[in-house]
């Protein structure tokens, strides 16, 4: 049974119990009143990425859509402006749970596969943990070197490189930007221990998970 | 001392009169051609020496009428008392210099229009006598609340706390009304975040303690006539015993029946027992007495409910209510607390359209939220019974769904207030025509072998023995409301207030603070009458209509159009005048074709002079008069408060306020039009559905009476737009000046009037 059957076993038919249990600052969403004032606010509106706004995706976790709001691009498309969380009346932490909605689905495993927020951010993040810091020039060339569907491609880098060379020359000069990084690159002091607390992380975060989020903060 | 009378004018040199207008030429005005006996300037009239010097003379002189040719009649009033006095203003001030330009040029139409005004006040100051309060008084200190729910239990024990006695009569075998059905109430305090205790056995218990109120229960009102602070009211009960109260001013609090769900078979109601309605809900709710509230069908626990918000409410078809009653967002969120309350895992689910909780019943709402009341924004089509549960089918609004769906064991309908006002007194024949075809539908089927059909014809309340009918005038879908921004609680009943939510939809709260309020207008109204005085808007007045019945044609033009149904028909169908009723906007005299309607400082002749002591300029002075009828209460503030903003207009005008658009009658406008005037304009409130007169119906009567003049115009040969008739409200300020300047010009254009010198 996958992670996502689990969870949707468990919670039958209570999407919004779900999302209270298991997703960060998901409590909130009850408080909602569709006053529609974050859509308005959002900045990546219009866009066509853009399926549902935030007001929407509370109104579906209430209305107990499971499949297609954790399936959904629409969260992934958050830019972090903050935008919402100023505006909201009743202050809901919209930013937060977009990002919460967005991870937990990621858990799940059943976020949209090549959403390219996400393809970035699993790049970013095992890059980063790799040496305990990021390694620009291998992260800009994993990036260059896969195409729209996820896949690694040659030509395509080549061809994005060569788009970038100028950039590319620049920084060199500027001496921002070491080629012989594509070596391994420097790394942190305490690689063990950046390990070790990684690890620590984790447990604590799965540990959280497991339980049920604490109650509506207020 | 009214044989004797003895006409006094002050002239006023403050604020700026003294530098802009030639006093002393005004003062020679007043003496020759106003015949005042006694003429006065002073630098500063509304100053202790000014007002010492106009008391010496009343005093000393034997001054009886006094004419004040200083600022508008709004202002210094109190300064300017003379309560056992005629006193007539002339307004120099905001009239004149406040809205002329101060140059060479202008100063010569200045002094003309300070002249004519200083005429004008000594012709009105001398068609006047002091008024002294109307003698047919009563001074009952009683009041009568009709109806024992919350506002009326209110109204009673806030009157009977201010010391006046109460006579409280409830149709029903105990007092409490709707809120004694209630299982819990909305919070009326904070943190507002839990229902709360009605409060009713406590105001039942407070009654019952309180000798100052006395109760009938399973009563009816059988008769109410007289006036404020002496009417006389019969009061029947069940048993058939009728007693007799003397009262000096009436609450009607009847409240409201819930829209008949019945009317609403698509939501289920009556298909299913487990569609109830939100007083069934209180029901369920009562019996479970805490314990968990069981489904009707089977009497198992409810394990899931939907709330059915607007239901038959906020309709725009025209079937069902076309308004929103305010309360019923708060009802249902307090009832599906009942169940979040004593259990969590019960389902509830609000479907609204807009959720409305006004003032604190927004933190309310956030408490709902964060007991896990879901709220769902749609619009419920169908309720179908789904074995022993019920299948809600609705329109989801944000994620615009259309086969939205949710199961529930128990439907709550919100159906909203209709208000028990009694009959409709002003139903046309085609309404009237519907009833009767509805009942005579009703007895046939019921004949015809069919279950009885229920038809409810309206019952009287109030049973008035007014001409106008037997209860108070209704405002708009049945609610009495009479001036819904100004005046709350005033009907067109002087004396009878209606509180709560016979007034207008409303909750709880709203239904006290309206009892408290309405039970302080009723006290003042008692306390007027017994004065002699008017009540709202000209409180305090102490004049009254008088009419001279050996001119009256019997044409019951005056009892027909009373706003106020203060004129009833004697036996010989001559009018009968209530004096306490009256408002004194002057409709009667208004509408009186042979003029003996009249009040003592204002009447036909005071204004008639007025009109007529104007100095007319000849044909070839290209100085034409345009002559404008202001309504006091909106026009002629406007055109004060234009004045304080210098906004500057025609010297060619001459203003006279009126008490209402409705007390113009039109022989002040043939014998403008005779006398030569070129124009004249009519400035009177808004009327219609969103009327804005004070006196309700007065501008649309005297509008109506005026559509008329037309003829007359025709008949004198004169352009139709001779006589302009605006709409014109408080805050017109800029507008106004605007207004009469493009007038003045169209007339000048048009010509001068040919009725020049006659």
């Amino acid at each position: 049974m996958s992670a996502n059957q689990e969870m949707a076993a468990k919670y039958k038919n209570s999407f919004l119990k779900e999302v209270e249990d298991q997703v960060e600052m998901g409590e909130w969403v009850k408080m909602c009143m569709q006053c529609g004032v974050c859509s308005g606010s959002c900045p990546t509106n219009f866009h066509p990425g853009w399926e549902h706004p935030p007001q929407e995706i509370f109104m579906m976790i209430r209305a107990g859509k499971r499949e297609e709001v954790l399936t959904s691009p629409s969260m992934w498309m958050c830019t972090s402006c903050y935008n919402c969380i100023v505006r909201c009346p009743r202050k809901l932490p919209i930013t937060h749970i977009m990002h919460g909605l967005a991870n937990y689905a990621h858990r799940l495993g059943v976020a949209p596969k090549n959403q390219p927020t996400r393809a970035f951010s699993t790049l970013f993040w095992s890059n980063a943990i790799a040496t305990g810091r990021v390694n620009e020039l291998k992260l800009s060339m994993g990036l260059y070197f896969k195409d729209a569907e996820g896949k690694i491609n040659i030509g395509e880098g080549i061809k994005k490189g060569l788009a970038m060379k100028d950039v590319a020359l620049g920084l060199l000069k500027a001496r921002r930007l070491n080629p012989f990084e594509i070596f391994g690159g420097h790394k942190c002091k305490d690689q063990k221990g950046i390990a070790a607390m990684l690890k620590k992380a984790r447990e604590l975060e799965d540990k959280r998970k497991a339980l049920p989020q604490s109650g509506a903060s207020r | 001392m009214a044989e004797e009378k003895k006409f006094a004018a002050y002239i006023c040199k403050g604020c700026g009169l003294g530098e802009r207008l030639d006093a002393d030429k005004l003062a020679g005005i007043a003496q020759k051609e106003g015949k005042m006996q006694v003429v006065r300037q002073h630098d500063f009239l509304c100053n202790a020496d000014g007002v010492a010097m106009i008391k010496n003379d009343v005093a000393n002189e034997g001054v009886t009428h006094i004419m004040i040719a200083a600022c508008s009649r709004r202002a210094k009033t109190e300064a300017f008392y003379f309560p056992n006095n005629a006193v007539a203003r002339a307004n120099l001030r905001e009239g004149v210099i406040w809205i002329r330009p101060d140059t060479e040029e202008a100063r010569e139409t200045t002094q003309d229009m300070a002249e004519d005004y200083v005429r004008m006040g000594c012709a009105e100051v001398k068609a006047m006598t002091a008024p002294g309060g109307n003698v047919n008084t009563g001074s009952n200190r009683t009041l009568l609340v009709v109806g024992g729910g919350l506002t009326g239990m209110t109204a009673a024990l806030e009157a009977s706390k201010t010391g006046y006695p109460v006579v409280l009569v409830e149709k029903s075998g105990a007092l409490g009304g709707w809120a004694a059905r209630l299982w819990k109430r909305i919070p009326v305090h904070e943190p507002f975040k839990a229902p709360a205790d009605t409060g009713v056995a406590d105001m039942v218990a407070q009654i019952a303690a309180d000798p100052n109120i006395k109760v009938y229960l399973n009563s009816t009102i059988a008769k109410t006539d007289g006036a404020p602070g002496r009417f006389v009211v019969q009061i029947a009960t069940e048993s058939g015993a009728v007693s007799t109260e003397d009262i000096g001013s009436i609450i009607q609090a009847t409240g409201f029946e819930l829209y008949d769900a019945n009317k609403l078979p698509h939501l289920g109601y009556g298909k299913s027992p487990n569609v109830v309605d939100q007083a069934g809900l209180e029901a369920l709710a009562k019996a479970a007495n805490g314990g968990p509230i069981l489904r009707p069908s089977d009497g198992k626990p409810v394990q899931s409910v939907a709330f059915v918000q607007c239901a038959g409410q906020r309709d725009a078809s025209g079937e069902h209510l076309p308004y929103c009653s305010g309360y019923c967002c708060n009802t249902s969120i307090k009832q599906a607390m009942y169940f979040k309350d004593s259990n969590p895992a019960i389902d509830t689910t609000v479907i609204y359209t807009d959720l409305r909780t006004p003032g604190n019943g927004e933190d309310f709402y956030r408490s709902a939220q964060e007991k896990g009341v879901i709220f769902t924004k749609g619009k419920v089509a169908t309720v179908a019974p789904n074995g022993g549960s019920c299948m809600v089918n609705f329109h989801d609004l944000i994620l615009d769904d259309q086969n939205a769906q949710i199961e529930a064991d128990l439907v709550v309908l919100a159906t909203g207030q209709v208000p028990n006002s009694g009959v409709n007194i002003d139903m046309s024949a085609e309404e009237k025509a519907d009833e009767a075809a509805a009942e005579a539908a009703a007895a046939e089927a019921t004949a015809s072998g069919a279950e009885p059909v229920q038809f409810s014809k309206k019952v009287s309340v109030l049973n008035l023995t007014y001409r106008q009918g037997p209860d108070i005038p209704q405002f708009k879908y049945g609610f009495t409301d009479s001036h819904f921004i100004c005046f709350p609680y005033e009907t067109r009943r002087t004396g009878i207030y209606t509180a709560g939510p016979v007034r207008r939809p409303m909750d709880m709260v709203q239904a006290r603070e309206d009892a408290t309020g309405a039970a302080l207008k009723a006290i003042q109204a008692l306390e007027n009458a017994q004065l002699g005085r008017a009540a709202h808007p000209r409180s305090g007045d102490l004049s009254f209509p008088k009419v001279r019945l050996e001119g009256c044609t019997q044409c019951k033009r005056c009892t027909v159009e009373c706003p106020f149904g203060a004129i009833d028909e004697d036996e010989k169908r001559f009018p009968l005048f209530n004096e306490s009723r009256c408002r004194r906007c002057g409709t009667c005299m208004g509408a009186c074709p042979v003029r003996v309607i009249s009040f003592e400082n204002y009447s036909v002749d005071t204004v008639g002079s007025q009109i007529k002591a104007v100095d007319i300029p000849d044909e070839f002075s290209e100085k034409p008069r345009i002559l404008i009828l202001a309504c006091e209460n909106d026009a002629y503030p406007a055109l004060d408060m234009a004045a304080m903003k210098r906004n500057e207009y025609s010297a060619f005008v001459r203003v006279v306020p009126v008490r209402c658009l409705g007390s113009v009658n039109t022989i002040w406008i043939t014998d403008a039009l005779n006398a030569g005037y070129d124009g004249v304009m009519l400035m009177g409130c808004k009327h219609g559905e969103d009327y804005q007169c004070h006196f309700v119906k007065g501008s649309e009567l005297g509008r109506y009476r005026l559509s008329k003049v037309g003829d007359t115009l025709k008949n004198m040969n004169l352009e139709t737009d001779r006589v302009k008739d605006l709409e014109v409200a408080i805050t017109d300020i800029d507008n106004l000046p605007r207004i009469i300047n493009e007038y003045a010009q169209q007339i000048v254009d048009m010509g001068m009037s040919p009725f020049k010198g006659f």
